[in-house]
């Protein structure tokens, strides 16, 4: 668990401003326990890429609502032929799969 | 990683600053490996292309490397995680695109069936398309205090898209537990059944109970006249505290157990202990203390480091 306040010391160009407005923008999604703000190692990953994404990338914020949907969506993509593989794998027998793969290596 | 940085950044020796900085703004965008996942090539490239900036964009870095004090790895250190290892776990699903709740709009999020339909459809003329579907299941972890965890406690989890969930921690739970809250999944399609949410607890430590199993473990300072005299004494226990005994001439390291104390009884498990080590803390230097040892004659003298082969 990541407290508000250990952010605040990982990222020191992060100001409380920019903090609740990704929050209130549904750009970062914390859980609140009980009304307190918890952070997980992907909410402080995602919010190290949205920094990166400003500071270095130097996107300007309209921009991001975009940016993270489109790699939201990429990511739950990839999370879902993930999970398709592993059914893939699990429950078709090798022949076929090699079938497949040869298919799609056409 | 042995590599001229100033070729990987595709600048002159003589670059400025900020060509240097305009250079690797440009590749870090091509290459990152957020925004390129399953690409190795890429994130190769952009662990290149990082170590070059690290390097030239750092004055005194550049200086020394210029002069071959250090090596092109001289100032290479491992970056922290990208985003993209949690987004690809299942953790990435908090931020699924069909998780964001009002305000998304226009999109509605690709579940499994719509994604496969095809493959799975074509034959069957869509049968089972129209059928009723199982909701998928939410994945959530709650942070759980020690003692509710010990002790049980309803928590309130609001979700992304600011529906409360009452999660009831049972009494015992162990970390890394899983709760199933049946139906308060995804909702399910044509009549079909919700999916469940599964909620992980994750229990932040206390600061001096430490479980083990159904055993509490708990170092407890007592003072040097409660060791050497005695005395009835209150010891937190995770149900709340309650008065124990001291028996004079206690030492540091003792164990006392409190029976039925520990975790308590659920399921099939009976209530565990609570074992207390005591510590004697001498405290402040005191004068008097310390008058009085100086005239002390003890009536047992004692050679505690004699079994060790040293003394005094």
């Amino acid at each position: 668990m990541i407290t508000i306040d250990q952010l605040y010391i990982e990222f020191d160009n992060l100001s409380a401003d920019d903090l609740n407005r990704w929050i209130g923008d549904l750009l970062l999604r914390p859980q609140s326990v009980n009304g307190t703000l918890v952070f997980q190692e992907i909410d402080v990953a995602r919010l190290r890429l949205i920094m990166t994404l400003r500071d270095e990338f130097e996107i300007t914020e309209p921009a991001f609502p975009t940016i993270l949907s489109l790699l939201d969506q990429l990511y739950e993509l990839r999370r879902q032929l993930r999970r398709f593989n592993a059914a893939l794998e699990e429950t078709v027998p090798q022949d076929i799969r090699s079938v497949l793969l040869q298919h799609l290596e056409r | 990683m042995a590599d001229d940085p100033y070729k990987i950044l595709g600048v002159a020796k003589t670059a400025s600053a900020d060509d240097i900085r305009k250079a690797y703004r440009k590749l870090a965008k091509q290459h990152h490996p957020d925004l390129n996942p399953g690409n190795k090539a890429a994130e190769e490239k952009f662990k290149a292309v990082s170590a070059a900036n690290e390097l030239l964009s750092d004055p005194a870095k550049r200086a020394r490397f210029d002069a071959g004090e250090i090596d092109e790895s001289g100032a290479e250190k491992a970056p922290p995680r990208g985003y993209r290892h949690y987004a690809e776990s299942d953790a990435g699903s908090r931020y699924a695109y069909s998780n964001a709740g009002a305000g998304a709009g226009g999109f509605a999020g690709a579940d499994f069936e719509d994604l496969f339909s095809n493959i799975f459809n074509n034959r069957g003329a869509g049968a089972n398309r129209t059928g009723p579907a199982r909701g998928a299941d939410a994945h959530y972890i709650l942070q759980a205090d020690f003692l509710d965890a010990i002790n049980g406690a309803t928590k309130r989890l609001t979700l992304p898209d600011g529906q409360n969930l009452d999660v009831k921690i049972p009494p015992g739970t162990e970390d890394g537990q899983t709760l199933r809250l049946r139906g308060r999944g995804e909702p399910g399609r044509n009549e079909g059944p919700a999916g469940d949410a599964l909620i992980d607890i994750a229990i932040t430590p206390h600061p001096f109970f430490i479980r083990d199993g159904q055993t509490i473990r708990l170092e407890l300072p007592i003072t040097l006249p409660e060791a050497v005299l005695g005395g009835k004494i209150t010891v937190p226990t995770p149900a709340g505290p309650v008065a124990m005994t001291v028996k004079p001439g206690t030492d540091t390291g003792t164990e006392l157990r409190l029976k039925g104390r520990g975790v308590p009884a659920h399921g099939s498990q009976p209530a565990g202990d609570l074992y207390v080590k005591l510590r004697v803390q001498i405290g402040k230097p005191d004068a008097a203390l310390e008058a009085f040892l100086r005239d002390w004659k003890p009536e047992h003298p004692n050679t505690p480091r004699a079994a060790m082969g040293v003394a005094p």
